[in-house]
């Protein structure tokens, strides 16, 4: 993958918030034109659907893996392939691949919802390419669960190398997840500096560098990473009056960039569940010994959380709370994308634990695709004004 | 009629109603007693394991439909509104949620609290349903993982490196679950008790695959969808069970009695057609009765293989290896199931001929996205493999806010118009 052209590089040489333009402007837009520019140039793109895919497999094949997330697009074919009452990532991504808007030679899903488990067999009917589901264990409390999980990943392993015709040697899948460590770790440090000093990045900023993660090589993503984070620690502007908060159920969908803003406007967005899927492992994955294993073992022991896994020993209202505490959050921003089933059932369970634990909130519902946000600001607004002035 | 007649048929409908209440009395007993059950679904249910540790046992998926078929599910509904759950979740979710609030009040009974939860992952509402129990009252949940096919049309089986994988941890999982069982109940383990399980098991699958198989005789001998509703509250409340495995027995006599003297379902079946999907509860008999109206009655239905937990493939456990066996079946049928939901296109085009099918009708629903997420596109290859006339109309299977009877009668209308001028052209082609 080294010798490979540069797909993402229109950033180089400018200053700090031209980066971030850039960065903004291709996640707003839904511009795929990184992946295009690897097709072009002869490169395999494998894309997965969320939450969580473990990239270093695609990677190690030579193949760049794409996280398939939907986009704020007009639905031009979807719509005819699913019923009415749907999330709408799961329209929009297969929209964005029936309308060539990206190209793919492998696609793959998870069966982390009622939804998105029919996607592989809908994306089969629809494209010639392998379509499959990659097999997350949906019990992580069992002995057998980590060995079973390594299998899985070998078995798609060997598809991938059908795939892009490069036979995968346990060196290649070191190189390629101690790549993915650095990328975590400036992803952590990102976050680190979101928590300690949330007025020097904007919270619609930290996302687009997250997000642009799930789009370019992962060598181009610390490049870019390895620039601008130090560049953000240098800024020197003043805290204002807002309140820290947490966003919560952005897990799958996603919202709208300028909803992000919009919160951002009234409150420091200090953490969040933002593409969860990109920063699911919250350590190094080990180097040594089997790299299957340590992928899989890592999915289980050192992962984050979200409603679609259930592990015994995470309850995703305790998790919730941990995170509010560990960035010193003074509220939670509690959303689910409409018709999200596992999302919406939670919210339940975390409105009692920020009420049980009198930590506020402040609920809502959002779409990819939505555009008026002239309410939601003043509604925030309020909120957070009620509590600096309380 | 003569008196064998009269003896025979309708005695499948008859004693499964009679079972269905012997078994809510019994819940209700356990309830008054102060007993607890293990709360499980339809596909997976490990009830062959269950029932070896002599449990009470609810399918709160059945509680909730009963709801809906009595015409009072939105009381539940509206009170699981109230407590915080959205209108755009799974409807038996929330009526059991009210369910639980009013501490298992039930028409037919009370329904005893959870001593435990089992389920697995062919439908990821199970889970998140699992979880809202562990919160209200903090039991043991179990998740039995049974991974699914990875690829459209792709199966692996027994043997297969990547089965054999599969199995293991389906079969690490088994021996993790009685562990919790024996800590739950108190008690040991009895491989014995459940090979018994397993044996009437065995007996009811066969049964139930020689039911399915029965229907493709014309007349049909039974409807799939309301009949089928009936013989699927036995077959998942009975699972594993000696009444369960007999009252099979008895109704494969009957159907076959059925067909061997020409009885039909009905008086004047023109139409044969599978469903596709769960039925519209809130309206469950009139739904079948505007499709009787024009002759059309469902001869198969997807309903009853996954609804059956995939019973459909007669699965027989090897009980000189019950565990490993256990595994391998749960994997086999559980796929199916998932199947069923996922990719039916595969076993609709089969049963076309196989059922001498006139058409097929999708009922995707809002409250179900395992099921109806992919119809609407899933109808789209049929048509094109096939051309068989299909139609498609979307309702719930609990909330009436959602149903609308007129808007469904006149699609229904307006389909079997089209399905009869089909026909008469097809029969005017060939007199030319």
């Amino acid at each position: 993958m080294t010798n490979r052209p540069l797909i993402f590089d229109s950033w180089r040489d400018l200053p700090l918030e031209e980066v971030l333009r850039i960065c903004r402007d291709t996640i707003e837009e839904g511009d795929f034109s990184p992946v295009l520019k690897w097709r072009e140039t002869g490169g395999k793109v494998l894309g997965h659907f969320q939450v969580y895919f473990p990239q270093e497999l695609a990677h190690a094949a030579g193949m760049l893996p794409v996280m398939v997330r939907g986009a704020p697009v007009d639905l031009l074919h979807a719509d005819s392939r699913f019923g009415s009452y749907l999330c709408s990532i799961l329209k929009s991504s297969l929209d964005l691949a029936l309308s060539g808007k990206i190209e793919l030679d492998m696609f793959v899903s998870h069966p982390i919802c009622d939804a998105a488990r029919n996607l592989a067999a809908v994306w089969s009917r629809n494209f010639d390419y392998p379509c499959q589901i990659l097999y997350l264990p949906q019990n992580a409390n069992s002995q057998g669960t980590i060995p079973y999980l390594r299998d899985e990943y070998d078995r798609l392993l060997r598809k991938l190398e059908e795939i892009s015709g490069k036979k995968v040697t346990e060196e290649d899948l070191r190189n390629s997840i101690a790549l993915y460590n650095r990328s975590r770790a400036l992803v952590r440090e990102l976050y680190d500096l979101k928590r300690s000093e949330p007025w020097k990045v904007a919270a619609e900023d930290a996302y687009s560098l997250v997000a642009i993660g799930g789009l370019i090589p992962v060598e181009e993503h610390i490049a870019l990473m390895e620039w601008v984070v130090p560049e953000i620690h240098k800024i020197e502007r003043n805290k204002e009056d807002r309140i820290r908060v947490v966003f919560e159920g952005a897990f799958c969908e996603q919202p709208p960039l300028d909803m992000i803003r919009t919160i951002g406007r009234s409150c420091y967005v200090v953490d969040d569940d933002f593409l969860i899927g990109l920063r699911w492992l919250t350590g190094d994955v080990a180097t040594e010994d089997d790299p299957l294993y340590a992928l899989a073992e890592a999915y289980i022991e050192r992962s984050s959380y979200s409603p679609v896994q259930h592990d015994n020993r995470k309850t995703k209202e305790a998790m919730l709370l941990k995170r509010a505490e560990a960035a010193e959050a003074e509220a939670v921003v509690l959303a689910s994308a409409k018709m999200c089933e596992p999302g919406l059932e939670e919210q339940v369970a975390y409105v009692l634990a920020l009420d049980e634990n009198r930590i506020p909130y402040f609920l809502s519902e959002f779409e990819e695709n939505m555009s008026s946000f002239g309410g939601l600001e003043l509604q925030v607004e309020t909120f957070a004004e009620n509590i600096l002035f309380a | 009629m003569t008196v064998q007649e009269t003896s025979i048929v309708g005695r499948g409908n008859k004693e499964g109603g009679a079972l269905f209440r012997r078994w809510f009395k019994s819940l209700d007993d356990a309830a008054q007693r102060g007993e607890k059950a293990a709360y499980v679904f339809v596909m997976g249910s490990m009830n062959e394991v269950l029932k070896a540790f002599d449990m009470n046992i609810t399918f709160p998926e059945i509680t909730s439909l009963q709801l809906a078929v009595r015409h009072i599910a939105h009381e539940y509904l509206e009170e699981a509104e109230d407590y915080g759950y959205s209108p755009d979740i799974c409807g038996y979710v929330k009526a059991d949620v009210a369910l639980q609030l009013r501490k298992g009040e039930h028409p037919m009974g009370r329904i005893p609290k959870p001593n435990m939860t089992v389920f697995t992952n062919a439908c990821n509402t199970y889970i998140k349903w699992g979880e809202i129990w562990e919160r209200l009252h903090k039991i043991p949940i179990f998740t039995f993982d049974v991974p699914g096919h990875r690829q459209l049309g792709v199966h692996t089986q027994p043997g297969d490196k990547q089965f054999e994988v599969d199995r293991r941890y389906v079969e690490i999982q088994i021996k993790e679950l009685i562990a919790k069982l024996e800590e739950v109940n108190g008690t040991k383990f009895d491989i014995d008790k459940l090979r018994e399980t397993m044996e009437f098991t065995n007996q009811m699958s066969r049964s139930w695959a020689r039911l399915l198989e029965l229907n493709r005789n014309s007349p049909s001998v039974y409807n799939a969808l309301t009949d089928g509703t009936v013989f699927l509250g036995v077959a998942n409340g009975f699972r594993g069970t000696k009444e369960g495995a007999d009252y099979f027995a008895n109704l494969v006599e009957e159907m076959e009695y059925k067909v061997a003297n020409g009885i039909g379902t009905t008086t004047d079946e023109s139409h044969r057609l599978a469903f596709v999907g769960v039925p519209c509860y809130p309206i469950f008999r009139r739904f079948s009765e505007i499709f009787a109206e024009w002759g059309g009655t469902f001869v198969q239905s997807t309903y009853l293989w996954f609804a059956s937990g995939g019973t459909n493939r007669g699965y027989q456990y090897d009980l000189d290896n019950p565990i490993s066996s256990l595994a391998e079946g749960i994997l086999l049928s559980v796929r199916d199931a998932m199947d069923s939901m996922f990719d039916q296109t595969t076993m609709l085009r089969n049963a076309i001929d196989e059922y001498d099918l006139d058409g097929v009708v999708y009922h995707p629903i809002k409250s179900c996205r395992t099921v109806s997420t992919g119809l609407a596109d899933s109808r789209r290859q049929l048509m094109k493999d096939t051309g068989i006339p299909s139609l498609l109309i979307e309702s719930d299977m609990m909330d009436r806010r959602v149903v609308s009877e007129a808007q469904l009668k006149n699609r229904i209308d307006a389909f079997f118009e089209g399905l009869i001028s089909r026909k008469q052209q097809a029969a005017a082609s060939r007199r030319i």
